[in-house]
Order: C-alpha cells, then sequence, then structure tokens
C-alpha cells in the first residue's frame, strides 16, 4: 500500500497450520505503515485472529505454526521469535476477550505489563500515570481484583497493560467484543488519541466493520483464510459489496425480512 | 471482607470444637484422662507437628499456584534433597557446605524438569502434566536412593530436640519443634512477601492466572517455572531437613507427602498462608482427636482423621480456607 513511506510491519503470503493438519491462514500478506491504523475485517473464522497471533508469536501455544512465507518488522525478519522478545521489540497483543490477571489488581495488571523493561521504577511509575490519563476509570478503581470489574474496565485494562510496555505496535483484537456501543465508541476514541498522541500503530482485528472503518486508514477484509480485498477505510467504506456484507446498507435500502436470504447480489470476489 | 469473615468464623468453630469435645468426653467417660495443661500439650505438640505438614504442603502449593499443575513429585523432591544432603555430608563436606551445594542441585534439577518434561509437554492437559509428575516421582526415588543408598540415615544439624518445660513447669514441648515452626513461619513470611511485592511474584500469580495472556505481554513462561520449581526445590529441602533430622532420611519422607494432600484441601491448593494454617488445623486435629476421641471408639483415629476432615471440607468449601474463589461474574 503506502509507496511513499516504508513499511513498519509487512506479512508476505503467510500460511498458518493448526496441529499439522488444519491450514487455517491460505497465504495471507498485509502490511501496516508506521503510525497507520490499519483494520483486518472479517467473520468468525476469518482468520483475523490467527494472523494476529502469527505475528505476535501466540500461536505456539495453541499449537499452530506459520508454515509459510515471512514477517518483517522494521525490517528485520521476526517470525521465529518468542512472544517475549517480540514484546521487547515493540509489539504487544492485546488478547480477544481481555484476559486480564483477574486475581490481580488493576494496578498489578498494569505493572505485570512492565515486565520485559528494564528501564527503572521511575519510568514505569511515569507510564503508568500515563494509562491513568488515558483511562481515568483505570485509575478510580486501581485496587480492585480484575475479575470484579465491569467488561468495558478489563477492556481498558488490558489496553493499558499493553501500553505499559512502551510498544511501538499494538495488536489489537476485537476490543468491541460484548460491550454496549457507546463504550465501544469510547474506547476506539481512546485508540485514536493513543495513535495520534503516542505514536503507536495499531492493527485492528474487527467483527464491527462500521466502527472500524470509521477509525482506521486503511482495511483488509479477509475470508476463509485470505485476504479478498483491502482499501483506504474511506473507500472500503463505499464499496457495494462491502456495504451489503458488511455494513447491512443495500442500495434498494432497507430489506425486509423476506429477502434476507436470498442475496440479489453475489460477491463479486468469489469466482 | 466477606472471605475473611468466614474464614474467622470456621477458624473459631474450629477451635471451640477442637476443646469441648475432648472435654466434654473428659467429663462422660472415665476412660478418658482430661486436665487443661494436658489438653494444651496435646494442642500444642499437634500445632508444631502441623507446621511440618505445613512444610511439605508449600511446596505443592507453589508449583500449582503458578502452573496449575499439581506436582505428585513434592515429596520426592524433599527424600531426594535430604539424602543428597546427607550423602555430601558423609562424603566429608561439612553441613553448611552442603546444604548450599544440595540448594544449588535443587535448582539444576528444576531447570532440567522444566526442560526435559516440561517443555515438550506445554499446552498438553493437566492430567497428562500432572502424570509426568508421578514418573519424576519414581525417577527421583530411584535415582535418589541409587546414588546415596537407600538405609536409614542420620541428619544431625545440632537442633536441641529434648523436651522443655513451659508455662511455669506445666506443658511439655520438645525444642525441635519450637525450631521446625520458627523456620517454617519465616520461609513463609519470605515466600507470602515475594509472591506479593516483587515483579517476579508478580509475574507468578499472572502466569497463574492466564498463561496466555501472561505470555502475550511478554512474561517468559520458561524462566517462570524454572523459578517456581527452583522455589518448590528450596522448599523441599528445608522440609527434607527439617523432617531428616525428626524421622532419620529414609524412603518414608517420600510419603508424607500424602499427609499433605489433606492440608491442601483445607487451606486451598493456590494460598500460601491457606497451606501453613491448614497445617495447624490437621495437626492439631489429629493429635487431640487421637488422645481424646480415639479412647471412647476403640482407638486409632490418627491416621484417617485428616482425611475425613478434608472429605468434609470438600463437601462444604471445595477451594479450602484460603484458596482463590472462582470469580464468576454475572
Amino acid at each position: 500500500m503506502a509507496d511513499n513511506d516504508k513499511a513498519f510491519l509487512t506479512i508476505n503470503n503467510i500460511e498458518v497450520i493448526y496441529d499439522h493438519v488444519i491450514l487455517v491462514l491460505k497465504g495471507v500478506s498485509l502490511e501496516v505503515p508506521k503510525g497507520g491504523i490499519v483494520a483486518l475485517l472479517g467473520a468468525n473464522g476469518a482468520g483475523k485472529s490467527t494472523t494476529l497471533k502469527a505475528i505476535s508469536n501466540l500461536l505456539g501455544a495453541e499449537r499452530g505454526d506459520v508454515t509459510k512465507g515471512s514477517i518483517e518488522y522494521k525490517g528485520e525478519q521476526v517470525h521465529n521469535l518468542n512472544p517475549a522478545d517480540l514484546v521487547k521489540r515493540g509489539i504487544v497483543q492485546v488478547m480477544e476477550g481481555r484476559h486480564c490477571f483477574e486475581h490481580l489488581s488493576i494496578e498489578e495488571n498494569l505493572l505485570t505489563g512492565a515486565y520485559t523493561r528494564s528501564d527503572g521504577r521511575k519510568a514505569i511509575s511515569d507510564d503508568m500515570k500515563l494509562v491513568y490519563d488515558y483511562f481515568p476509570r483505570l485509575y478510580e478503581r486501581r485496587s480492585s481484583q480484575a475479575g470484579y470489574t465491569s467488561g468495558g474496565e478489563q477492556q481498558m485494562c488490558a489496553i493499558g497493560r499493553a501500553l505499559m510496555a512502551r510498544p511501538d505496535m499494538i495488536l489489537l483484537d476485537e476490543p468491541s467484543m460484548g460491550l454496549a456501543p457507546q463504550l465501544v465508541e469510547e474506547i476506539f476514541e481512546i485508540v485514536r488519541k493513543l495513535n495520534q498522541n503516542e505514536g503507536v500503530s495499531i492493527l485492528l482485528a474487527e467483527q464491527n466493520t462500521n466502527i472500524a472503518l470509521r477509525y482506521s486508514d486503511y482495511g483488509y477484509i479477509m475470508e476463509n483464510g485470505r485476504v479478498v480485498m483491502e482499501g483506504n477505510a474511506g473507500e472500503l467504506g463505499e464499496n457495494e459489496d462491502v456495504k451489503e456484507f458488511y455494513l447491512g446498507i443495500s442500495t434498494e435500502g432497507r430489506k425486509s425480512f423476506r429477502d434476507v436470504k436470498h442475496y440479489r447480489r453475489r460477491k463479486r470476489w468469489l469466482t | 471482607m466477606r472471605i475473611e469473615q468466614d474464614v474467622l468464623k470456621i477458624l473459631l468453630a474450629a477451635l471451640l470444637l477442637m476443646a469441648a469435645i475432648p472435654w466434654t468426653a473428659g467429663k462422660l467417660s472415665s476412660d478418658i484422662f482430661f486436665e487443661w495443661p494436658f489438653f494444651f500439650e496435646v494442642a500444642i505438640g499437634g500445632l508444631l507437628a502441623g507446621v511440618m505438614y505445613s512444610l511439605v504442603a508449600l511446596g505443592f502449593v507453589l508449583i500449582f499456584k503458578a502452573s496449575g499443575v499439581f506436582n505428585f513429585s513434592q515429596g520426592a523432591m524433599v527424600l531426594f534433597s535430604a539424602l543428597t544432603l546427607v550423602g555430601l555430608n558423609e562424603l566429608g563436606v561439612p553441613i553448611w557446605l552442603a546444604i548450599v551445594f544440595t540448594l544449588a542441585i535443587m535448582v539444576v534439577l528444576a531447570v532440567v524438569i522444566e526442560r526435559v518434561v516440561l517443555r515438550p509437554l506445554v499446552n498438553q492437559e493437566h492430567i497428562i502434566l500432572f502424570m509426568a509428575t508421578i514418573g519424576i516421582t519414581y525417577f527421583l526415588d530411584g535415582f535418589g536412593q541409587t546414588l546415596w543408598g537407600s538405609e536409614v540415615k542420620l541428619l544431625d544439624l545440632g537442633i536441641p530436640n529434648s523436651p522443655g518445660l513451659y508455662f511455669g513447669g506445666q506443658i511439655l514441648i520438645n525444642d525441635f519443634d519450637l525450631v521446625a515452626a520458627l523456620i517454617a513461619g519465616i520461609l513463609v513470611i519470605s515466600l507470602a512477601f515475594f509472591f506479593q511485592y516483587t515483579r517476579i511474584g508478580r509475574a507468578l500469580r499472572a502466569v497463574a492466572d492466564d498463561h496466555q495472556a501472561a505470555l502475550s505481554i511478554g512474561i517468559p513462561l520458561k524462566h517462570i517455572w524454572v523459578i517456581v520449581w527452583a522455589v518448590a526445590g528450596i522448599v523441599a529441602l528445608v522440609a527434607g531437613i527439617m523432617w531428616g533430622s525428626k524421622l532419620g532420611v529414609q524412603f518414608s519422607l517420600a510419603l508424607i507427602a500424602l499427609k499433605a494432600l489433606p492440608v491442601l484441601i483445607l487451606g486451598g491448593f493456590t494460598s500460601v498462608p491457606g497451606a501453613i494454617i491448614g497445617g495447624l488445623i490437621i495437626g492439631a486435629g489429629e493429635k487431640l482427636a487421637e488422645v481424646f476421641i480415639a479412647p471412647m471408639i476403640g482407638g486409632g483415629i490418627e491416621d484417617w482423621f485428616a482425611y475425613m476432615l478434608a472429605l468434609a471440607f470438600l463437601v462444604f468449601r471445595p477451594q479450602g480456607l484460603f484458596g482463590e474463589k472462582i470469580i464468576e461474574r454475572v
């Protein structure tokens, strides 16, 4: 995509196989420019999370393996590094379903995020203040056990915890999952602010196409382990296929439920 | 707060029961000798014996907390460390140096176990890891005895082992038990501090909560596992020293692990203080029951009393006194 400026993260034609037999990603390529927000869109099982886990190398913990292709970050091959090394190099994943440490307090959760850092207590506590600035709600709940906080607070905690590692790139997996629309909006606002103020690049996997396209610069649409379409967020939002299949708007206006089942349109990318 | 209140109530109830049953038994039956100083003597002896159970239970808790694996081989580690210590000592290494060497060996053992057993089995079911630890148990039992011989050995650290009279000469307490309790106390306080306030301790608790999330923020699981196994090995050595000086270093040391099971069920598999309180209750309960209740029903309940108590706990409070509550949001 961005030919003017050197890509920050480049994925080249990767294949992922789970358990030595199940081919999940069938050649995915994508790029994230420095300081960009890129959305990875698609339905359940399209391979969005797998793509993110291939980058952060959390696949190993799920018996998955990148068998083909390459992943390049800051001009360096990273596909054989373990997750801890990747975090040290600045890529952190915020996993789908939040995954806070339930029995630790919010503050302790944030502190674990700084595990890989060795730049001293002062820097870490400064960053903690920064996180509390972005998420004032976390400051209020800092001493509660994370398991007892609300879904939105847990999502904030997970993002805040990732920030504590001082990343250059956050892989954000489905931040809208199970949250009220208003809260989703709030979280995306903060993500945008982080991107603008801290210069963190973001690769976002999201099912909520509408909101994801509004907050990102560029988007990839995945189906069945392949990228079937890509483009600037604005263009994608205008595309008739995307409108029909992902945004639920069609040229004929609202449809009656009777018609919903027989699609008039065929997905043009399928042959 | 509510959890603490519950625990307090249970503790109080346990204490009252422990006092009330022998007392009424003493009143009702002429077979039983009951006097308050004697009661306290039995209770204190039991509590101090309980501390020794706690020492073994602690090792289980550490590994279970950090990896969700029930490490069946904790007892074998106790035996192995004690054998190594005595063996080195017999080779002419002074005892304090031998302790340092044994510590180092337990750390190396942790590294080897992680490499050879845990790493290839990563992400397998817990039951598979559990079975692997059974394998480690038999290996350590056998290897330790092949290396150092299987006859009963004496371990003498110069800890006073004579009964002394306390509280105005009314109550007889073994000095050795007091030292053991003191050492266990120091160990527990430092472990609790380590878990609560250090970076590594926090990471250990994080791993216990959620492996994947811990990985995702860059906590290297392999290091964490080596650390917990090493700490568990050190705890095993302390338990091995205490039990070994009490009973002599022999194969039966590996079996005291079985006594740690009810302690764990009582205290909760995930709680360091729980292992201590659980040990105290089991220790005191066992001795009191043996002395004051057993004569009424024909004797010999010391061996199974602990398991009965554990069973009752499984029914009413499966997470134990201090175990982490399974958090469910509604």
